[in-house]
């Protein structure tokens, strides 16, 4: 019964993956390797404090992390900051505090149990959750497979949109009105220019218009450990940090399942073999 | 139980004895245990087990999350994040629990296919049935309000989209949603009285387990033949059943591991696989998602929800002969709740005398058609509703309402059925058979 439902399941996938008939955009998403993707994989704690700098360099000009405490950096199986260095960072933030001046407020330094400011800026999306709110992988045909070997791809979806910024395409360049924003290859959620759709309704090219400015260039920030600062490299460090804030009990979580599966696997041995030898003389096997 | 003649608990000590003379507790509890099973139970009857795991386990990590969780739509968000950052293993709960709410629909899909294909629903278990539909009804409620919970993106726009479904019921439709949304549109009372039945349903679904293995356990046991167990003598029950403990427990116990390991895999590495990414944006409400998808295990009827539109001329008759009442899309929302109706009402619409799908040599086709239907439904659920979806969706529909409308009742009539071993002991000793003597002429037809 199991194996001709499998059977069946496998046939239908195969029979139904026709063309797709409705034109989407595409985005390109590439798959970059990260350390903490697979059962066994873990954050690498150089790439999240160079992801930390990033962000505290440039994405936090606009962006908020309210929802992640300045104690966390310290913590295992994130970025690790010294305790010392965790303090001071702190205080490199102002934040308002409703308690004070007879609650009329006023800004003070932060201490760790502080979380990070919201965003400076109305429009910039709160980027704690971000590398999970986002999918980069899709599909096909709506079955899920690609997410299923793939990974969700939230840190590949940020990663390719930080560097996923290109010239404006031929065909944009021919529209009446020049398009709001950045050409970017990596969004699909954007605005898209008419002279960019063919007869049939398919998008010609790849992503569309977002309205951030390209962050990064390239050589923005300067490392510490001296790891490489093209645009890439750069992107890929904020990406990985960005998943730490979202998922910050990855590794736990990962132990967690790992020893889990190990017990439930020798359960499930010993208990074959009990269910086997007490059913023997039922079965007419001993 | 079961009407199954077998040894009954008697009280030894004096102890007992007095206990047993007030209240037969322990007569009850070794009666439930130790009822005499069918020993031909195959693999797809260890699923009742999963399910009340699965119970136990949404209730116990429910409550430890109830009491981080604040019901409140601005505070909801940040304090399921609150779980999963800052309380100790709050992030372990909180993943069982929403993966255990996967695991538990497919437990249930997996029961209920096993139901229909070994003809479990027929008499005499249809109160079985009808009790086990009511606490499918109410898994989905459950469920469903369950995914509010965190007031994510999904949470608020599908919400939004489920209660306007009873929006559309003619003339108290818009009554109706108000009451249940306790506003006009969803909201903080929406939240609060979610939030309330979320955590009360739950316990009437272990009432409703109970009162499900009591009518079970008045009927027996069904089994894979279908035929019944031999009641003229406890010897002959003997050699049909074996009683649930030890037999049955090692073995639903063996299978609830094994499931379990593949469980604790997909909490432990890919927890969020199941999910929807938009339902890590606090709600707004002000911006609509693109696409609105429910949880995986709502598709099916979800499809069948949005299978039914206004050029299709089967509601367009309708809606001319109800003087436009039933329109497009109330005839959707008769057709969602329709299609669990239709399965409820399965033990009266199978004509069948033969119970056991394995001796029904064209109700094998029909069934498996079925469960591939359910595949497709569930597929197309999820897709945009345009060409070639909505085509699929329609057909898909179709077949599944024509399934138990037509085919089954028909089947009964049309379709000769192959002769079912005379007992449970002839099909058990055809697997396993008895020293000294070849493999017993009874074939099995493949399945």
């Amino acid at each position: 019964m199991f194996r001709k439902f499998t059977l069946t399941a496998v046939a239908l996938l195969a029979l139904f993956s026709g063309p797709a008939t409705a034109a989407e955009v595409e985005a390109e998403i590439h798959d970059y390797d990260f350390s903490f993707e697979g059962p066994f994989g873990s954050y690498d704690q150089m790439q999240l404090q160079r992801g930390l700098q990033v962000y505290t360099e440039i994405c936090s000009a606009c962006h908020g992390m309210e929802l992640v405490a300045f104690r966390t950096l310290a913590d295992d199986g994130g970025p690790g900051l010294p305790e010392d260095q965790m303090r001071a960072y702190a205080e490199f933030y102002e934040i308002f505090d409703q308690s004070l001046f007879d609650g009329e407020g006023d800004f003070r330094l932060a201490t760790p149990a502080d979380k990070f400011p919201s965003s400076n800026v109305a429009t910039a999306p709160d980027l704690s959750l971000m590398a999970k709110a986002r999918a980069g992988f899709h599909g096909p045909y709506g079955t899920g497979i690609s997410q299923f070997v793939n990974g969700m791809g939230g840190a590949e979806y940020i990663a390719s949109l930080l560097s996923g910024y290109r010239d404006e395409p031929e065909c944009a360049l021919e529209a009446e009105q020049p398009m709001d924003g950045y050409y970017n290859i990596a969004f699909a959620a954007g605005g898209y220019p008419e002279t960019c759709i063919d007869d049939h309704g398919h998008y010609t090219v790849p992503g569309s218009w977002i309205s951030m400015a390209p962050p990064l260039y390239g050589d923005d920030v300067e490392f510490a450990d001296g790891h490489s600062t093209d645009l890439e490299h750069v992107a890929q460090d904020v990406a990985a940090f960005l998943m730490w804030t979202a998922e910050p009990k990855l590794m736990a979580r990962k132990q967690a399942g790992l020893t889990g599966f190990l017990f439930l696997t020798v359960l499930s041995v010993l208990l074959y073999l009990t269910n086997k030898r007490l059913w023997a003389p039922h079965k007419h096997k001993d | 139980m079961g009407g199954i003649p077998h040894d009954h608990y008697e009280p030894k000590s004096s102890g007992e004895k007095w206990l047993h003379s007030r209240l037969p507790i322990v007569g009850l509890l070794y009666d439930t245990l130790m009822i005499p099973t069918p020993k031909n139970l195959n693999w797809m009857w260890i699923w009742g087990i999963v399910l009340v795991f699965t119970l136990v386990l949404q209730i116990a990590t429910g409550i430890v999350l109830v009491m981080h969780y604040v019901p409140h739509v601005d505070m909801a968000f940040a304090s399921v994040e609150h779980i999963m950052r800052d309380v100790n293993g709050g992030h372990m709960i909180r993943y069982f629990h929403m993966n255990g709410a996967s695991l538990f629909f497919v437990a249930v899909y997996a029961h209920m296919f096993r139901s229909l294909y070994y003809g479990s629903y027929k008499a005499p278990r249809e109160v079985t049935w009808i009790v086990g539909m009511l606490m499918y009804l109410l898994m989905m409620g459950t469920a469903f309000m369950g995914y509010v919970l965190p007031w994510g993106q999904m949470s608020f726009h599908g919400t939004a989209v489920i209660t306007g479904l009873f929006g559309a019921i003619p003339f108290v439709g818009e009554s109706i949603q108000t009451w249940l949304l306790g506003a006009s549109a969803v909201g903080q009372p929406a939240l609060n009285r979610f939030f309330s039945l979320h955590y009360l349903l739950p316990f009437v679904l272990l009432g409703l387990t109970i009162v499900h293995v009591w009518a079970f356990h008045t009927t027996g046991n069904n089994n894979p033949t279908g035929v019944e167990v031999r009641r003229t003598s406890k010897e002959e029950a003997a050699k049909d059943t074996l009683p649930f403990w030890p037999y049955f427990v090692i073995k639903d116990l063996f299978a609830l591991a094994v499931i379990l390991v593949v469980f604790v895999a997909i909490v432990g590495f890919m927890p969020n696989y199941l999910g929807h990414p938009d339902n890590y944006i606090p709600a707004n409400p002000l911006a609509t998602p693109s696409h609105i998808v429910p949880e995986w295990y709502f598709l099916p009827f979800y499809a069948i929800l949005r299978a039914f539109t206004a050029d299709v001329w089967l509601v367009q008759i309708v809606q001319f002969l109800s003087f436009g009442i039933i329109d497009a899309k109330f005839f959707g929302v008769l057709a969602m709740f329709g299609a669990i109706a239709v399965m409820a009402l399965a033990p009266w619409l199978d004509t069948s005398s033969v119970r056991s799908g394995r001796y029904r040599p064209t109700f094998k086709w029909w069934f498996w058609l079925l469960v591939i239907d359910f595949i497709v439904l569930m597929w197309v659920g999820a897709r945009p509703a345009e060409f070639p979806y909505d085509w699929i969706s329609l057909v898909a529909s179709a077949y599944w309402f024509a399934y138990f409308l037509v085919i089954l009742p028909l089947l009964g009539v049309l379709e000769k059925p192959n002769t079912p071993p005379a007992t449970i002991e002839d099909d058990f000793n055809a697997h396993y058979a008895p020293k000294g003597e070849g493999k017993a002429p009874i074939a099995e037809p493949a399945e």
